[in-house]
């Protein structure tokens, strides 16, 4: 299981670097849909496989469909560098550096002594229960939430109703 | 047997299964284009193919001869990656979500224990559905990269139409788990023996092939390579292999359908079970075939029988006819099983 972890974190990570280096709006897509599926991939490592199945079905296959549908209707083609800043090109890395150190440092001291924890597998059984009867207020909410955000998306795009 | 070979033995079985199953699946879908061109020309008046073979029984051998030998062309000013890609992304999906299909129950070979089907997932049915909405960006893609208008348009009215469609399909299916409380296949259709879903879920089961006959590109639905309009919509320009690749794609979606239909509604591998313990074994297996051969029957059935939509009206249909109703069923059904429950 492990090696498998390792190769699906390595893939991930890649891609996700795919996502900002790459310059054409489709291969950046492409690769966000590379990172989101190799996490699925280690949710189903740690025993959640509603969670990976849910993680495909939600984030690769409706919503970045529709952001590859966007890309292709907008008819997005290669991005145009900026000339970069003399400043950024010069402090960009170092701040970088310092970034990930700070970050890197502050996980490390903080869950050092953690152990991975394997919980006996949760179906979807579980996760309904946990979400309607413990969570079903701000389940409710958030679905509300959504219905606003498409409502006022309407409202946006259409001049008259 | 010792147990040190065990784990050997249970890797070769896995094996066996998946070589068997890819075989017999590849050997469905030639045969199922064999049955659409005869179906299809009986129709129309006519005899389809009967120069190879008897009855032109040899005719998907030829054709499948004749796409490895074609030369394949690419035009100038494609998106070379994502080109090449999207065929191999819309195969992969298409023949993966047969790997959680169970088609019978099981059967004790030299004391081994081999159920029919690859693995049992306790989320199969949501895995189906994963990968088959993976399988758009397939022609999504093609369409996009190709860099000419036809195709472009069939890829963005694939992505709107099965996006659109996706809805009503899923909301379909689960007024299903919700008689069966699980999402695994194979639970879901022992619990059909005293009852098939069909009889509990009709309109369900019209609304789920409704959807399904949408999300598979088929007529009526079969807007994104409307030939009439589009030339060949996203698949204009694939040749060779690659074009046959997206075609044989087409054709193992629906048999996931059909798969999954039969499933769903149909109890699945259930049927009357008698003679010897091997013929039992296999009898279910039979059934399980009986009932998908039906399916793609009726599926070229249609597609002999009803003109295509217009763009507007598919989607207007999607949203405004397909999708409330099928809220309305899963709602009516969770108000029956809460009502009994109480």
């Amino acid at each position: 299981m492990l090696p498998l972890f390792y190769i699906f974190g390595a893939v991930a990570i890649l891609a996700a670097l795919g996502v900002i280096l790459q310059e054409t709006p489709v291969y950046s897509a492409l690769s966000l849909i590379v990172v989101l599926c190799s996490l699925a991939v280690v949710y189903l490592l740690l025993g959640a496989e509603f969670l990976a199945v849910i993680q495909v079905i939600v984030y690769a296959g409706a919503i970045m469909v529709l952001f590859v549908l966007v890309i292709m209707l907008l008819n997005a083609r290669r991005e145009t560098t900026s000339d970069r800043s003399r400043m950024a090109r010069w402090l960009g890395a170092p701040l970088l550096v310092a970034f990930f150190g700070q970050f890197a440092y502050a996980v490390w001291k903080h869950f050092s002594g953690w152990e991975a924890v394997h919980t006996p597998a949760t179906g979807p059984q579980k996760i309904g229960e946990v979400l309607f009867r413990s969570y079903a207020l701000p389940f409710e909410l958030t679905s509300i939430l959504i219905l606003v955000a498409i409502l006022g998306a309407v409202v946006l795009a259409k001049k008259e109703i | 047997m010792g147990t040190s070979s065990e784990p050997v033995v249970l890797t070769l079985i896995v094996l066996a299964k998946v070589v068997v199953v890819l075989v017999v699946l590849l050997t469905c879908i030639a045969y199922a284009v064999w049955l659409e061109r005869k179906v299809v020309a009986r129709i129309q008046s006519r005899w389809g193919p009967t120069l190879v073979g008897p009855f032109g029984l040899l005719q998907p051998l030829a054709d499948g001869l004749k796409f490895l030998f074609k030369e394949e062309i690419r035009p100038r000013e494609v998106d070379r990656f994502v080109y090449h890609l999207a065929p191999f992304v819309a195969f992969t999906m298409a023949f993966a979500s047969i790997a959680v299909i169970p088609f019978g129950e099981s059967i004790t070979i030299a004391g081994h224990k081999i159920v029919f089907q690859i693995t049992d997932l306790n989320v199969g049915l949501l895995f189906v559905l994963a990968v088959t909405s993976l399988g758009v960006y397939g022609i999504v893609l093609a369409g996009w990269s190709s860099n000419s208008k036809f195709p472009l348009f069939g890829g963005l009215r694939s992505s709107a139409q099965m996006i659109s469609y996706e809805i009503s399909l899923g909301l379909a299916l689960v007024a299903v788990v919700l008689i069966a409380g699980s999402l695994s296949l194979r639970e879901i259709v022992e619990q059909q023996r005293g009852l098939w879903n069909i009889f509990r879920q009709p309109l369900g089961f019209l609304l789920y092939f409704t959807a399904a006959i949408a999300e598979t590109n088929r007529t009526p639905f079969d807007l994104p390579e409307a030939e009439s309009e589009l030339v060949g919509g996203f698949h204009t320009e694939y040749s060779s292999f690659k074009f046959a690749m997206f075609f044989m794609a087409e054709y193992a979606n629906m048999v996931t359908v059909s798969c999954l239909a039969t499933l769903m509604f149909f109890g699945g591998w259930l049927g009357p079970v008698f003679g010897p313990p091997a013929l039992q074994a296999l009898l279910p297996v039979v059934w399980f075939s009986l009932k998908i051969f039906c399916f793609l029957f009726v599926y070229i059935w249609i597609r002999g029988t009803l003109p295509r939509f217009r763009y507007d009206q598919l989607m207007s249909f999607g949203w405004k006819v397909l999708l409330p109703v099928a809220l309305v069923n899963v709602l009516a059904t969770s108000l029956v099983l809460a009502w009994r429950a109480s």
